[in-house]
């Protein structure tokens, strides 16, 4: 790999403080630190960024200028002419997304019951679940307890949590590890089927779960798996553009087959929003560890359909993306590396914060580090970054490990041929997750009778700032209590609804009121990367 | 950043793309916009599989859009979808064992160990040997040896014998974890403890607790030791 002079220089400097750093022990920051640094560096004290909504059930809350703009957009559909006539699919239980939550939910719905339709906008199991490293949390061994697991949240999210969902995520979690070691996840496990876990930023129980690096991938593949083998229906690159209500409540909804260009009609007694998160918004321009389809386009759904957002004023950044090779910029370098140990140095090799902060101070040391303190290597297209030392990790835990317990980060660096066990690579924030959401109450019902949801997409369980590990689990726990309750719903629901377009009515008259202009539309469904001389090019004519 | 540019054959249609680009940046920059084809960009989902082949060589090479660079005089095509055969499963009703893989994927005994599947594979897995070792009944070292598959499909696009490698592998680690290997004593206990209500008074204290309180407690935590 190409590294400039500057680079190698640095480079040298973290290998000659290698064996002094081994042995240093850093303090954890006290309470008064934290918040100081978090309100100097912490892109979410960034007033630029944000903006107040002008419409909606959340008006006047603040909101990245990225969510305003979709929250503050029109549908492509027409409310006044659209025709819902013919229903395409009659289902109890409909799913909106594939990922992580939305398999759980259809399994559990399922089981309950309820005749279930999932629509993912790209194929079953394309999400950021599939793409989760490091792990899941559970108390479960003889040390660790919900209710210190609690303690923990509650102070990761810097206490702003829902302590109902907060005592829901920490008492389900060792049931819902046991339902998926169940279901064959393949768990990092000793001789005796002891589970093998380690520590995640803000963690006080070593009760980080994997397997291996691809702790996502494997809960996701199974979970999918499972969602085929019991003959779930799913309906692929298909999201849905719009909920239908009767005006009320939500009814049912709207598909959109991205293939053939055709819209389909569900009628549904309940609806699980679970579309994930919102990174390819990048916000603040920041680069993103998050899948093509991350686009928000939940929140938008049941925004429009009147759930309130909470905490859309924060977004978690990871700490360490990667910042070079510039092929791999945003891509997630698992918090993992530093439960293992690996250290963060800056350009002269020293070490800065004790590694396993929370990650909003992590994320925010970072950017301290290169930005006031001029501590940052420059990378060849010029970006600031800091190095993360891995060999560290060969020396504390034997050589090999990481080959071992990182084979999927191993492998990442290995195809630009930076070898992770022997060079430290480097990194710098990366937009992460979005800590809020749509507000949910304990059983996932959303403000909006018959629509739930479930996983990134709602918000409250991580308060301000989730750990390491509590995303897997929010995915699953919830998921699992969304089907539940859908199910349930649905079973009392006698009569199907009404299949209106009401609510989209009075929301668009609210954007034209708000004087928003008619051309900007939502949801987004993908984001577009091509240059923009294409786009301005580009020619839509009938074919 | 370089703009040293590269010729690139996408479906046998030539672009001028920067050379420093994987190939799924490239086929952005030359104006596509993928709806399928591009999944995590990560190398986490398999959704880029791509088969190319570079000038003057007649071989036919793999990777995944989103990690393979983009090379002068490179003819390639994704492949999106596979429609390999999958089979349907109760995993409670399996056992562990070479007989339901044969049940299941008796196409596996046809494998011609000919390890065109191992040449295919972007993680640099070892297909024919996990294959190998299903056939044999070492579900262990199967799931074992496959876990990193991202199921992208490229081993069974290629296979004399028609298998379906990535789902045989999905099924051997949900058999190895689900039948071999030992269930965890401490997990199954903990759930027991939980549902017998025995922390309910402490969530319930906690939960009570101002934040002020809370933030005592927490600063207060004892950290398990890391050694």
């Amino acid at each position: 790999m190409y590294y400039t002079p500057e680079m190698l220089e640095s480079m040298k400097r973290v290998e000659e403080t290698r064996e002094a750093r081994l042995t240093q022990e850093l303090e954890l920051l006290d309470p008064l630190e934290k918040v100081e640094l978090l309100e100097t560096f912490h892109p979410d004290y960034l007033e630029e960024i944000f903006r107040k909504l002008k419409v909606g059930p959340s008006k006047g809350e603040m909101t990245p200028h990225e969510f305003a703009d979709l929250f503050e957009a029109y549908s492509a559909i027409d409310p006044y002419k659209f025709d819902l006539s013919q229903i395409d699919y009659d289902v109890d239980v409909l799913v909106v997304g594939g990922g992580g939550a939305g398999a759980a939910a259809a399994l559990v719905a399922q089981e309950g019951g309820a005749k279930v339709l999932i629509s993912t906008k790209l194929r079953m199991g394309d999400a950021n679940t599939m793409m989760a490293q490091g792990g899941i949390q559970g108390a479960d061994k003889s040390n660790d307890s919900p209710p210190i697991h609690y303690l923990d949240v509650m102070g990761g999210g810097r206490y702003f949590n829902d302590p109902d969902l907060v005592e829901i995520l920490v008492r389900d979690a060792p049931e819902v590890l046991a339902w998926l070691e169940k279901l064959g996840v393949m768990f990092d496990k000793e001789a005796d089927g002891t589970m093998i876990a380690i520590h995640g930023g803000g963690t006080s129980r070593k009760r980080m779960h994997a397997a291996r690096d691809y702790t996502g991938g494997e809960i996701m593949k199974t979970l999918r798996d499972e969602v085929n083998n019991r003959g779930v229906e799913v309906v692929e690159f298909a999201p849905v553009y719009e909920l239908l209500t009767d005006g009320d409540k939500v009814t049912g909804a709207v598909l959109y087959n991205m293939e053939t260009q055709n819209y389909l009609v569900v009628r549904a007694k309940t609806t699980i929003l679970a579309t994930g998160g919102a990174g390819r918004l990048h916000v603040a321009g920041f680069p993103t560890t998050n899948h093509y389809g991350a686009t928000a386009d939940g929140l938008v759904l049941g925004y429009r359909a009147g759930v309130p957002l909470a905490f859309m004023d924060t977004i978690q950044y990871h700490p360490t993306g990667a910042a070079y090779p510039e092929q791999l910029l945003g891509q997630l370098v698992t918090e993992k590396v530093r439960g293992l140990g690996g250290q963060l140095v800056n350009s002269k090799g020293d070490r800065f914060i004790y590694e396993l902060e929370t990650r909003d101070c992590e994320a925010a040391a970072i950017i301290r580090e290169c930005k006031e303190r001029g501590n940052g290597v420059k990378t060849p297209s010029g970006y600031q970054a800091v190095w993360l030392d891995g060999p560290v990790i060969e020396a504390r835990h034997g050589a090999g490990t990481i080959k071992k317990r990182l084979p999927a980060m191993y492998r990442q660096y290995q195809r630009f041929e930076i070898d992770m066990a022997a060079t430290p690579i480097l990194v710098y924030p990366t937009q992460h997750y979005q800590n809020g959401g749509l507000k949910i109450d304990g059983t996932t019902e959303t403000t909006t009778t018959n629509l739930y949801a479930a996983g990134e997409v709602a918000g409250g369980i991580h308060g301000r700032n989730r750990l390491m590990g509590n995303s897997l689990l929010d995915v699953v726990v919830f998921g699992r209590r969304a089907g539940e309750a859908a199910a349930g719903r649905a079973a009392s629901i006698k009569k199907p609804g009404k299949l209106t377009l009401e609510h989209l009515k009075t929301f668009h008259d609210e954007l034209k009121d708000a004087g928003i202009r008619r051309e900007r539309v939502s949801p987004m469904l993908l984001p577009d990367y091509r240059r923009p001389e294409t786009v301005r090019k580009r020619l839509e004519v009938p074919v | 950043m370089s703009q040293e540019m590269a010729t690139i054959y996408v479906m046998g249609k030539p672009y001028e793309v920067p050379k420093d680009l994987t190939i799924m940046k490239a086929m952005e920059y030359a104006g596509y916009r993928f709806v399928r084809g591009c999944g995590c960009r990560g190398a986490f989902c398999g959704a880029c599989g791509t088969v190319y082949r570079t000038k003057d060589d007649y071989r036919l090479k793999v990777g995944l859009a989103c990690q393979e660079m983009v090379q002068d005089e490179m003819y390639l095509s994704e492949i999106p979808f596979f429609p390999a055969n999958r089979a349907t499963y109760d995993i409670e009703e399996l056992a562990p064992t070479s007989e339901t893989i044969l049940k299941l994927y008796p196409e596996v005994f046809r494998c011609l160990a000919c390890n065109t599947c191992t040449k295919a594979c972007p993680q640099d897995i070892e297909v024919m040997e996990y294959i190998q070792a299903a056939l044999r009944g070492d579900i262990a070292k199967a799931a074992d040896l496959s876990f990193d598959c991202l199921l992208c499909g490229l081993c069974a696009s290629r296979c004399p014998a028609e298998i379906g490698q990535y789902n045989v592998a999905l099924l051997c680690r949900r058999l190895y974890a689900r039948h071999i290997a030992p269930k965890a004593k401490h997990l199954e206990k903990r759930v027991k403890e939980v549902a017998k209500g025995k922390f309910d008074e402490e969530l319930a204290d906690l939960k009570k607790m101002d934040q002020k309180k809370l933030a005592k407690l927490y600063a207060a935590r004892d950290i398990e030791s890391d050694d």
